[in-house]
């Protein structure tokens, strides 16, 4: 029985770290999905946001604002910051780049990753800020049916609930706006959805806006799990695996991508980890999405790759 | 008026084929090699500007051919055969890992008997070390045959993580050290000691050369279109007879087989002694920025790309410094990251196909000049 309590705790804890990794593959998705753009910054955009956050709120507190009060001025300043970026990238950057193939705007956006945390660091400095916006403790389940209980910590449960809670948002977003059903245009054919007057630069605009949002909510997350530092922006190789599995083109096969991704890893180190050497998980999410490309090659959720010549 | 092929006839079918077919190109190219092997010992020996003092051979000439000739074999790979792949930084570390574990002796006690090779001259290691590479690009090669584009690129990434973790782990591959940090053997090659820079630089652009002659003899050849065709459509090429698997499999391989000659030098000749951390993720990005910048499917582009890629961060380094403007170092450092990505961003924007469409462009302009018309 202990042994079937360890193993529901590593399960937990994997899948809830895998939905923190999908609030970054998140993002991956949107921009992928509304303009074919591999947005290798989703990364850094997060770095960025966090930094904004959590030096606006500091600042603030300093001010002599409440927590919260400061939370909301930060939240919204890091929010407009945000707006900012996605504004320079699509005049100055994808802009002039439009038409070219996927490679060159996948270096592009390697870039523009090399310019926000270079920016981002000398705006806002390069220590490590603590974040303070979940509690860091941990709730104990089951605690009568297993000796010591299920340790499952509370920030993790929170990512999990604004990941929920931006999944659904985004559903609704796409499907019932004028501005999702525009992007969802956009992404089918940039020339059709051009010719019939929708915007390509202010659809590219509010995509790389909502990017830039979701990196928002996954710094909060983050930041208070980690503290906002330049190792942040390595999250980016963690998601990458999650939307390989899950698809570049679904936005709910980034959930499942990230779950079976955090799941397969946490276990992993639990019970493979001890016979070939620790520290496995570094690789076997990608292992594992090399295994699920094997058999499909687009993911799990992603649209059928047709091919012709 | 200079450069112009008027005149220049071809009379049998070695001209025709010749990888240089317009005289001018020739004397430049042999201009070119003359400098490199002569004319820069030369320098050196008399340490005229700016060779007094090691560090421009050091510093900058040295990477700079160990990582045109890694982006060299990238640029099969990617430029030629059209497979996306962010795992050189891990064929570089095999090549070098390797190199290091036949340059000092392997053993493998095994139930029964052992396996034991004596320690190999360095030469050999470093060549084997590149076999070893390809190999193991060959098994992550495999892969390229279902996969494609962007979704291929993270499968490499594969690759990349897990030789990391190895080499960081496995402490078999390192002799067991305690601080995980290897030092090369004492280049030995046949009697004849490299060790002072002039002398590391002239092995290294020896192996460059011939590698890189190699390189584009193949990309020229069968092979090479067949790679080709790969790239511009893999369904067509498969149609008109090609062999998906020969063709792609043996661009991971001859690809590999470079990165990792060029990882063992770069351990051996120009790091001494290295860590994993050498080989990381960020080497794999820099070394695809050299063959993108530089130009897809071309050999000089990657040495275009090498250059620029390597010694923008380096004088951007310097000109603060040099200006007197008084700023922090970890500003600067900063500052550089934003200065390069702005750069590349701009470069992609301007000529997205890379210096090496640059220089054709110039080549064209140069045939008309002075009368363009």
């Amino acid at each position: 029985m202990i042994a079937f309590g360890q193993f529901l705790e590593v399960l937990l804890s994997g899948l809830l770290a895998g939905v923190l990794y999908s609030l970054v593959a998140l993002g991956f998705v949107l921009i992928y999905k509304a303009s074919g753009v591999f947005n290798f910054a989703q990364g850094a955009m997060v770095l960025l946001a966090g930094l904004a956050l959590v030096r606006c709120l500091n600042f603030m507190v300093a001010q002599g604002f409440s927590f919260w009060g400061a939370a909301v001025i930060g939240l919204l300043f890091s929010a407009a910051i945000m707006a900012v970026t996605a504004w320079l990238v699509e005049r100055f950057v994808l802009g002039p780049l439009l038409n070219q193939d996927g490679l060159t705007l996948f270096m592009a956006t390697i870039g523009v990753t090399f310019m926000i945390e270079g920016g981002a660091q000398m705006l806002f400095g390069a220590e490590v800020y603590p974040l303070q916006f979940f509690p860091g403790d941990a709730w104990f389940l089951f605690e009568n049916a297993f000796p010591g209980g299920i340790l499952m910590s509370k920030i993790d449960v929170f990512g999990g609930f604004i990941a929920a809670v931006l999944v659904v948002g985004l559903a609704l977003f796409f499907q019932y706006t004028k501005t999702g059903r525009a992007l969802r245009a956009v992404a089918d054919d940039h020339a059709a959805a051009q010719s019939v007057g929708i915007s390509l630069n202010w659809i590219w605009f509010i995509v790389w806006l909502v990017a830039g949002l979701v990196a928002l909510a996954a710094s909060t997350v983050w930041g208070t799990k980690l503290g906002v530092q330049f190792s942040i922006t390595f999250l980016a190789l963690k998601a990458l695996p999650v939307l390989i599995i899950g698809g570049f083109t679904s936005v709910p096969g980034a959930i499942v991508g990230g779950l079976i991704a955090g799941a397969g890893e946490k276990i992993a180190e639990a019970y493979l980890g001890p016979y070939i050497g620790g520290g496995i998980e570094y690789w076997f999410a990608y292992v594992l999405a090399l295994v699920v490309l094997l058999m499909r090659p687009q993911g799990l959720f992603g649209e059928r790759i047709i091919e012709r010549v | 008026m200079l450069y112009r092929e008027t005149g220049q006839f071809k009379t049998n079918y070695a001209d025709d084929m010749a990888i240089f077919p317009i005289r001018q190109d020739r004397v430049a190219f042999w201009a070119l090699i003359l400098a490199a092997f002569i004319g820069i010992p030369l320098l050196d020996s008399f340490q005229v500007w700016p060779f007094g003092g090691e560090y421009l051979l050091r510093a900058i000439l040295i990477p700079f051919l160990i990582l045109s000739l890694a982006a060299v074999g990238l640029n099969i790979l990617t430029g030629y055969c059209g497979q996306l792949s962010l795992g050189s930084g891990a064929f570089m570390a095999i090549g070098a890992y390797s190199a290091y574990k036949f340059a000092t002796g392997i053993r493998i006690p095994l139930e029964i008997f052992t396996i034991a090779i004596p320690p190999l001259p360095v030469f050999f290691a470093i060549l084997l070390g590149g076999l070893m590479a390809a190999l193991v690009g060959i098994l992550f090669g495999v892969p390229s045959l279902r996969i494609k584009g962007l979704y291929l690129a993270v499968a490499t990434l594969a690759a990349q993580f897990f030789f990391d973790w190895l080499f960081i782990r496995v402490q078999w591959f390192t002799n067991y050290t305690s601080s995980g940090s290897v030092t090369a053997p004492e280049l030995n090659f046949f009697g004849l000691y490299v060790n002072r820079p002039i002398e590391r630089y002239l092995l290294c652009l020896l192996f460059v050369t011939v590698f890189a002659l190699l390189a584009k003899n193949l990309v020229r050849g069968n092979i090479g279109r067949q790679w080709m065709a790969i790239r511009d459509m893999d369904i067509a090429a498969e149609l008109m007879g090609i062999r998906p698997l020969y063709a792609k499999l043996s661009a991971f391989a001859i690809s590999s087989f470079i990165m990792g000659v060029a990882g063992a030098l770069w351990a051996f000749i120009y790091l001494g002694s290295w860590e994993p951390l050498a080989f990381n993720i960020d080497r794999s990005f820099q070394i695809l920025f050299m063959v993108i910048i530089g130009g897809l499917g071309s050999i000089m582009g990657s040495f275009l790309g090498a250059a620029f890629i390597l010694v923008l961060p380096i004088l951007l380094d310097q000109v603060p410094h040099m200006m007197g403007i008084p700023i922090s170092v970890e500003t600067v450092s900063l500052l550089v990251f934003v200065v390069t990505g702005a750069l590349i961003c701009w470069l992609l924007i301007v000529e997205p196909h890379g210096f090496a469409r640059l220089w054709l462009t110039g080549k064209e302009k140069l045939r008309l000049w002075p009368y363009p018309y």
